[in-house]
């Protein structure tokens, strides 16, 4: 799948302060690494429903330190997998920041999007902008504008394949 | 402007005079790490690149501890792949069962984190190093892959808190009830993108041990990473340990710090997080009801070091666990494991009704080697009381020191030692 760096647009699935790793893909399914199957398990122990819900290109929106506790990579990439297309939310964790961006699942901090957007409100997101629209409530935020190198790296679908395409 | 530790680190391995927060600097790697959960995905992912081989065998440091000895035929799989990685790549560093150990336990004893050193590991409690005055951070697997191709990753500077400690801790306080006072006091995200910097007198009533357990917490509180001073004892440390040459930095007077706390540890108590949040904390003393105990947890890369098993051995010696009590003891390495067994400290545990375990992680992350059931509770000295850690969705955790968790072992209850 190649992810259209343009834009996203979804549904949202809302959560609360401090999704931590260990929820996002629970630690005894880490004897695997393969994507589909850490997908089908993603956000199981917070929502056990997600993974039966969620379509491609759908969104999810949090409130602060989303992401905190393991660095395992296995987050993003369940996250990924299962079809999310970007992560809003009021503050990342910085491992998971990292882990997102190197391996192509775009997301964005943005503390008022955050707190204007509820549990099933359509949402659309324009990349280049930082524009985020709340179509279901006719809002709309300015999140922080992805730098063209990051956006290189999620179209490229992480950091090793952009640094093999670029020779960097 | 003046710098942080931390900054002056970072600055001379980017090649750098001075550097300030907010900065994104590239900087020499001196160790990479990682683990049987993370290699794999590092390893699949470094194999991707258009390198040939790693950037320096002698600077990447594999250490499968989370799933082994191999708890399935996946996790054994995911060995495998790490240990004909490490024998294809002759790297120096690789840990097998019978020499390894918890990798944040086992990498300072084996001296290869010193004073000065920048050290990534795909595992987040890397920031434990910082106990020996290194910059270390937790990063994930592709960080991980490209600095082992490379010997280079990119960082942006952090900024800073300063802890300045201040008195003597009383007897049951340990560097455990330091770091989750601090966690409380600041929450999970209270240093989040920022390095946490412990300084003050305080810090010589603190024993290598207790600053190994506060740096390795630094996570827990969003930090990039936890650092202390370079002492007598850091140094005395480093050169039992360690044939690496080692550079001590200091903060600049001037240095920046966005905010700071002055700690007296003579005024902490013995310190509990409740379930789940490493920010839920109480002391003891705030405990008014019984809170009974399923099971007891005594070690991981946070508490699983000889002063804690001796502190353990000293609440438990000559006491019995309480009946329906499953308490498991987990030496963090192997050196750890036989300097215990022969001051006598297993015989305690085991005499107590204790079981002692081989090193690992298992069940610190709900891995394996004591999952909890429904509705099942325990003391743990391990680092993360989230929804389902370490078992079932409805278990609970409570984080504590060594001392709190025997007494709580002994009474079926959460309970002070004494």
């Amino acid at each position: 799948m190649v992810i259209d760096m343009k834009a996203a647009k979804g549904t949202v699935f809302k959560f609360g302060d401090n999704v931590d790793t260990d929820v996002i893909i629970p630690a005894r399914y880490l004897n695997s690494s393969d994507p589909a199957e850490l997908a089908s398990h993603c956000m199981e122990d917070i929502d056990k429903d997600f993974i039966h819900k969620v379509k491609q290109g759908d969104i999810i929106v949090a409130d602060k330190n989303f992401g905190c506790g393991s660095s395992r990579e296995h987050a993003p990439i369940a996250i990924k997998a299962a079809g999310v297309s970007c992560v809003i939310a009021e503050t990342f964790a910085r491992i998971f920041y990292r882990n997102a961006i190197n391996i192509g699942l775009p997301i964005i901090e943005c503390p008022q999007a955050s707190k204007g957007i509820e549990n099933g409100d359509e949402v659309e997101i324009d990349f280049d902008s930082g524009i985020i629209k709340n179509l279901t409530r006719g809002t709309q935020f300015k999140g922080q504008a992805f730098p063209e190198f990051m956006q290189k790296i999620i179209a490229a679908e992480g950091l090793i394949n952009y640094i093999n395409a670029t020779g960097a | 402007m003046g710098m942080t530790m931390t900054q002056k680190i970072l600055a001379a391995h980017a090649g750098l005079e001075s550097v300030e927060a907010g900065q994104l600097i590239e900087a020499d790697l001196d160790l990479v790490l990682g683990n049987d959960i993370t290699s794999p995905v590092a390893i699949k992912e470094m194999e991707k690149m258009k390198v040939e081989g790693v950037f320096d065998k002698d600077k990447i440091a594999l250490v499968p501890d989370h799933f082994v000895p191999n708890k399935d035929i996946k996790s054994a799989e995911h060995c495998k792949c790490v240990r004909e990685f490490a024998h294809r790549n002759q790297i120096t560093n690789y840990f097998e069962v019978g020499e390894m150990g918890i990798e944040h336990a086992l990498l300072p004893e084996k001296g290869l984190t010193v004073a000065g050193d920048v050290v990534i590991g795909a595992d987040s409690h890397t920031c434990t190093y910082g106990a020996l005055g290194a910059f270390s951070t937790g990063v994930g697997s592709t960080d991980m892959a490209a600095g082992m191709a490379t010997g280079k990753a990119w960082f942006k500077v952090p900024a800073a808190i300063r802890f300045n400690l201040i008195g003597k801790p009383s007897k049951w306080v340990s560097g455990k009830d330091v770091i989750l006072h601090i966690i409380g006091m600041i929450g999970v995200d209270g240093a989040l993108y920022k390095s946490m910097e412990f300084v003050g007198d305080g810090i010589k009533k603190l024993t290598m041990d207790d600053r190994f357990t506060i740096a390795n917490m630094a996570i827990e509180a969003g930090g990039k990473n936890g650092i202390f001073p370079v002492d007598d004892l850091a140094i005395a440390y480093m050169k039992e340990h360690s044939r690496k040459t080692f550079t001590v930095y200091e903060a600049d007077e001037d240095a920046v710090y966005d905010e700071e706390y002055t700690i007296d540890l003579s005024a902490l108590r013995p310190t509990i997080a409740f379930p789940h949040l490493p920010e839920n904390t109480k002391t003891i003393d705030e405990i008014a009801e019984d809170i009974p105990v399923d099971q007891v947890v005594i070690g991981s890369c946070t508490n699983g070091r000889i002063g804690d098993m001796r502190i353990a051995a000293k609440v438990m010696e000559g006491k019995h666990v309480a009946k329906g009590m499953r308490c498991i003891v987990i030496p963090a390495t192997q050196s750890i494991y036989m300097q215990a067994m022969e001051e006598g400290l297993l015989k305690i545990f085991i005499e107590a009704g204790a079981i002692v375990s081989t090193p690992t992680c298992g069940p610190c992350l709900g891995g394996y080697m004591g999952i909890l059931a429904e509705g099942e509770r325990c003391v743990s000295t391990t680092n993360r009381n989230f929804v389902g850690r370490m078992g079932h969705v409805k278990s609970e955790i409570y984080l504590a020191s060594p001392a709190v968790a025997a007494a709580s072992a002994i009474t079926g209850k959460i309970s002070a030692p004494c």
